[in-house]
C-alpha cells in the first residue's frame, strides 16, 4: 500500500505555486488561503481601526468637533461590524488555514475549492459591507446589534445591503467551519487520537461547532429585518402585532456563543504559547478541554443577559444571572491551568510569549468585570453604558486580537522562514499594551459616573477621562503599524529561521523546515 | 452575609467616591436617592471588592512565576502537569463565591420587581427625540426636550454646568411617595435612566415596562437617554425635581388650575 502511494506521489513532484494572479485567485492550497485571509483582516483591521480613530477624535472632547451624530452612529456601527466580521474572525480561519493541517499531520484542508470559495465570498461580503458607506443616507447606523425598529422602520436605505452582506459573511463563515470540522475529523495523523490533538485545534473544532449552530440564527433575524423592511411582514413591528423584544432575543441567541467564537481559538494559541516559553507540559490540558466545552455549551443559555433592562420577568432575569456567572467557573479554571502552565516552568519572553501573558493579566481584568455584569440588579445601572464598552474591549482586544499577535509572531518563521526583530516585537507589546490600558481603563469610571455607550456628545463631567481615552486610544492605534513594518521586514530581510525556532515547542508544525513547503505531509507521520 | 457587612464594604470606598455627581473626575456609581439605589450600590461594591480580591490574587501568581522562574536566571522547568486535588479547589471554590454574590443580588432584585401598592403613577414615553410624561392620577401630561444651546454644542458659546442634561419641562416628583413608572415608546427603543433611582428601563414601542422609585431626598436629578435611538440619541436628556410632598401638591394645583 505504501509502495503504492510512494509511487503516485513521485508522479506529482513538481506541484509549486501557479504563476501570477492566477495562485491567488485560484489557489486551493491551505497555506496560499490561510496568507490571504491573515492580509485581508488585517487590512479590515486597520479600516475598523481608522473608524475608532474617527470615534475617537470626535469623544476628545464635550461638543461636535469633527463629524455628525449621524455619521457617527455609522462609525460605532461600522466599527463593530467590521472588526468582528471582517477582522476578528477571518483572522482566526487564517490561522485554522495554515495550522490546522500543519498541526494535525494533513497534507491540506478537507474540502480545497470549498476553502477558496469561502475566501473569496468573504471578500465579497465586505466590500458590499464597505460600500454602504458611500451610498445615499449613509452606511448602517443602528449600532451592529440591529435592533428593530430603529433598524427597519427607522433604517436607512443601505440597511438592505447590510443584511446581505451579512448573508454572505455568514455563508462564507460556516463553510470555513464546515471545513474545520471535515480535517480535523477526517484527517489526522495515524496516532493523533482527539485526547492528543494540540489545544489550538481543540479549541477551533468546538468553535467551528458554535460558527455551524449559530450563523444560520443570525441569518434568519436579519432575514425577518428584511422581511419587515420590504415585503410587509411585521415580525417587529409592534403596530402589526409584532414584537421588537423578540428580535433581541433572537439576535442575542447568535450574539452570545458569537462572543465565544471570538475568543475559545485565541484561548487555544494561548494554550500552545505558554508552555513553549514555560518550557514545561501545559496543566490540566484534560480539563481544558472539559472547560472549552462547558463555556461553549454554556453560551447558549445566557444571551438574555444582554437584556436584563428589557423587562423580562423575574424568574427569567434569575435564570440567566445565574447562568451567567457559572461561566465564571469554566473561564476561571482556564487562567488557573495558564498561570499553573508557567509556575515553575524555565520562562523567557520572546515577543509572543509577552502577548500570552498580557492576554492572561487583561484577560482577567475583563473577565472580572463580566462577573459583575453579570449581577442583575446591578446591570440595571452598568448596562449600555461605558462600562460595558471598558468591559467587552478588555475582553476582546487581549483576548482576541492578543491571541492574533501572539500566534503571528509566534508562527511567522513558520510561514516565512525567516525571524522578526525581537526588539520591534517587544516595543509593539508595550505600546498596545500602555495604550489599551490608557484606552480602556478609564471607560470603567465613565460608565459607573452615568455616561451612556454611542454618544457622539455628552455632559462636561465626562470631559476628563475621555480625553485621557482619546489619548490612549491614539497610541494604541499607531503602534499597530508598527506591526505592518515588523512583518514587512522580516519576510523582506529577517534572519533565517530553523525549523524549530523556539527550544521547548512542540507539535507536528515544527517538523517541517521553515518556511514550510508547498505542499507538507503528503505522507502522514506517525504520532504516538 | 448582612446590611451591615455590604456598608462596610461601602465605607470602604467612601474616601475614592465621588463627592459630588457633577464632579469631572468620577469614577463610581452614585449611591443615589432610593432604597434599591442604596442596595444596587452596596451589591456593586461588595462584588467589586470580591473581584478586586480575586484579581490581586490572580496577579500575585502571575507576578511570582514571570519574577522566580526565569529562564535568563537558569530555572530548571518541573514537569508536572496534572493534579486533581488542585483542580477540584479552585473549580469548587470561585462556585462558592459565586453564590455569595448571588444571594443578595436575588434578594434585590426581588424588591425591584415588587411595583405593588405604588401611591402615584408616572406614565413615561419615548419619542424621536423627546420624553413625554404622563401622571396617571392627575390631570397633567407634558413633554420634556432638552434645552442646550445649538450654539453651545458648536462650541461657540461655553458650556455650562448642566450642558447636556437640562431641560424645558422637567418632571416633577413628590419625595417619600411609591412611585410606579409606566414606561414605553411611540417610535424606536429608548431607555429611560437616572442613575439615582438605581436603574434604567427599555422603553419599546408595544411594551409597557413597569418600574418605581421612592425618593428619599429632595433635590435635581439628571439622567440620559440609554439605548441607541438614532442621531438625537444624546439629545433626550432627563430632568426630575423632587421636591416635599407640599410643594408638589402646590406644583399640581398650579397645573391643572392653568389647564382649566
Amino acid at each position: 500500500m505504501s509502495a503504492v502511494a510512494d509511487a503516485h506521489a513521485a508522479d506529482h513532484h513538481d506541484h509549486g505555486p501557479a504563476k501570477g494572479i492566477g495562485r491567488w485567485l485560484f489557489t486551493t492550497n491551505h497555506k496560499d488561503i490561510g496568507t490571504m485571509y491573515l492580509v485581508f483582516s488585517f487590512a479590515m483591521f486597520l479600516a475598523g481601526g481608522a473608524m475608532a480613530m474617527i470615534i475617537r477624535a470626535e469623544l476628545f472632547q464635550p461638543g461636535l468637533q469633527m463629524v455628525e451624530p449621524a455619521f457617527f452612529n455609522q462609525m460605532t456601527t461600522m466599527h463593530g461590524l467590521v472588526m468582528i466580521f471582517g477582522a476578528v474572525m477571518p483572522a482566526f480561519v487564517g490561522l485554522a488555514n495554515w495550522m490546522i493541517p500543519l498541526m494535525v499531520g494533513a497534507p491540506d484542508m478537507a474540502l480545497p475549492r470549498m476553502n477558496n470559495w469561502s475566501f473569496w465570498l468573504l471578500v465579497t461580503g465586505s466590500l458590499i459591507l464597505m460600500s454602504t458607506l458611500f451610498m445615499d443616507g449613509g452606511a448602517p447606523n443602528f449600532g451592529w446589534t440591529a435592533y428593530a425598529p430603529l433598524s427597519t422602520t427607522y433604517g436607512p436605505d443601505s440597511t438592505t445591503f447590510f443584511i446581505f452582506s451579512v448573508h454572505i459573511l455568514g455563508i462564507s463563515s460556516i463553510m470555513g467551519a464546515i471545513n474545520v470540522i471535515a480535517t480535523i475529523i477526517n484527517m489526522r495523523a495515524p496516532g493523533m487520537t482527539l485526547m492528543k490533538m494540540p489545544m489550538f485545534v481543540w479549541t477551533w473544532l468546538i468553535t467551528a461547532f458554535l460558527l455551524i449552530a449559530v450563523l444560520p440564527v443570525l441569518a434568519g433575524a436579519v432575514t425577518m429585518l428584511l422581511m419587515d423592511i420590504h415585503f410587509g411582514t411585521a415580525f417587529f413591528d409592534a403596530a402589526g402585532g409584532g414584537d421588537p423584544v423578540l428580535y433581541q432575543h433572537i439576535f442575542w441567541f447568535f450574539g452570545h456563543p458569537e462572543v465565544y467564537i471570538l475568543i475559545l481559538p485565541a484561548f487555544g494559541i494561548i494554550s500552545q504559547i505558554i508552555p513553549t516559553f514555560s518550557r514545561k507540559p501545559l496543566f490540566g490540558y484534560t480539563s481544558m478541554v472539559y472547560a472549552t466545552a462547558a463555556i461553549a455549551i454554556l453560551s447558549f443559555l445566557v444571551w438574555s443577559h444582554h437584556m436584563f433592562t428589557v423587562g423580562l420577568p423575574l424568574p427569567g432575569e434569575l435564570f440567566f444571572m445565574y447562568a451567567t456567572m457559572i461561566i465564571a467557573v469554566p473561564t476561571g479554571v482556564k487562567i488557573f491551568n495558564w498561570i499553573t502552565t508557567m509556575f515553575r516552568g524555565s520562562i523567557s519572553f520572546e515577543t509572543p510569549m509577552l502577548f500570552a501573558i498580557g492576554f492572561v493579566v487583561l484577560f482577567t481584568v475583563g473577565g472580572l468585570s463580566g462577573v459583575m455584569l453579570a449581577i442583575a440588579p446591578a446591570d440595571f445601572q452598568y448596562h449600555d453604558t461605558y462600562f460595558v464598552v471598558a468591559h467587552f474591549h478588555y475582553v476582546l482586544i487581549p483576548g482576541a486580537i492578543y491571541g492574533i499577535f501572539a500566534s503571528v509572531y509566534y508562527w511567522l518563521p513558520k510561514w516565512s522562514g525567516r525571524m522578526y526583530s525581537e526588539a520591534l516585537g517587544k516595543a509593539h507589546f508595550w505600546l498596545s499594551f500602555i495604550g489599551l490600558n490608557i484606552a480602556f481603563f478609564p471607560m470603567h469610571f465613565l460608565g459607573l459616573a452615568g455616561m451612556p455607550r454611542r454618544y457622539a456628545d455628552y455632559p462636561i463631567q465626562f470631559a476628563n477621562f475621555n480625553q485621557v481615552s482619546t489619548i490612549g486610544a491614539f497610541l494604541f492605534g499607531a503602534s499597530q503599524l508598527l506591526l505592518v513594518f515588523i512583518v514587512y521586514k522580516a519576510v523582506k530581510s529577517g534572519p533565517k529561521a530553523d525549523a524549530k525556532p523556539w527550544d521547548g515547542a512542540e507539535g507536528l508544525e515544527w517538523t517541517v523546515p521553515s518556511p514550510a513547503p508547498y505542499h507538507t505531509f503528503e505522507q502522514p507521520p506517525r504520532v504516538d | 452575609m448582612s446590611v451591615q457587612a455590604l456598608r462596610a464594604g461601602a465605607l470602604a470606598t467612601a474616601v475614592t467616591a465621588p463627592s459630588s455627581a457633577l464632579a469631572g473626575w468620577g469614577v463610581n456609581l452614585p449611591e443615589g436617592v432610593t432604597s434599591i439605589s442604596n442596595t444596587i450600590y452596596d451589591i456593586h461594591m461588595w462584588v467589586f471588592w470580591i473581584c478586586v480580591a480575586i484579581g490581586v490574587g490572580v496577579f500575585l501568581a502571575i507576578l511570582w512565576s514571570v519574577l522566580a522562574y526565569r529562564h535568563s536566571k537558569g530555572a530548571k522547568p518541573a514537569h508536572f502537569h496534572e493534579n486533581t486535588t488542585v483542580e477540584l479547589i479552585w473549580t469548587v471554590i470561585p462556585f462558592l463565591i459565586l453564590i455569595m454574590m448571588a444571594i443578595p443580588a436575588t434578594g434585590t432584585l426581588v424588591d425591584m420587581y415588587d411595583t405593588s401598592d405604588a401611591e402615584m403613577e408616572i406614565k413615561v414615553t419615548g419619542y424621536q427625540w423627546r420624553w413625554q410624561y404622563e401622571y396617571m392620577d392627575e390631570d397633567i401630561s407634558f413633554f420634556s426636550s432638552a434645552d442646550t444651546p445649538r450654539d453651545a454644542e458648536r462650541n461657540l458659546i461655553k458650556k455650562t454646568e448642566d450642558y447636556k442634561y437640562s431641560v424645558d419641562n422637567p418632571l416633577v416628583l413628590p419625595v417619600d411617595t411609591k412611585i410606579r413608572f409606566l414606561i414605553t415608546s411611540n417610535d424606536v427603543i429608548h431607555s429611560w435612566w437616572v442613575p439615582e433611582f438605581g436603574w434604567k428601563q427599555d422603553a419599546i414601542p408595544g411594551f409597557i415596562n413597569k418600574n418605581w422609585a421612592k425618593i428619599e431626598e429632595p433635590g435635581t436629578y439628571y439622567g440620559l437617554c440609554a439605548e441607541l435611538c438614532g442621531q438625537g440619541h444624546s439629545d433626550m436628556p432627563i430632568e426630575v425635581k423632587a421636591v416635599p410632598k407640599d410643594d408638589y401638591r402646590e406644583w399640581v394645583a398650579e397645573q391643572t388650575g392653568e389647564d382649566g
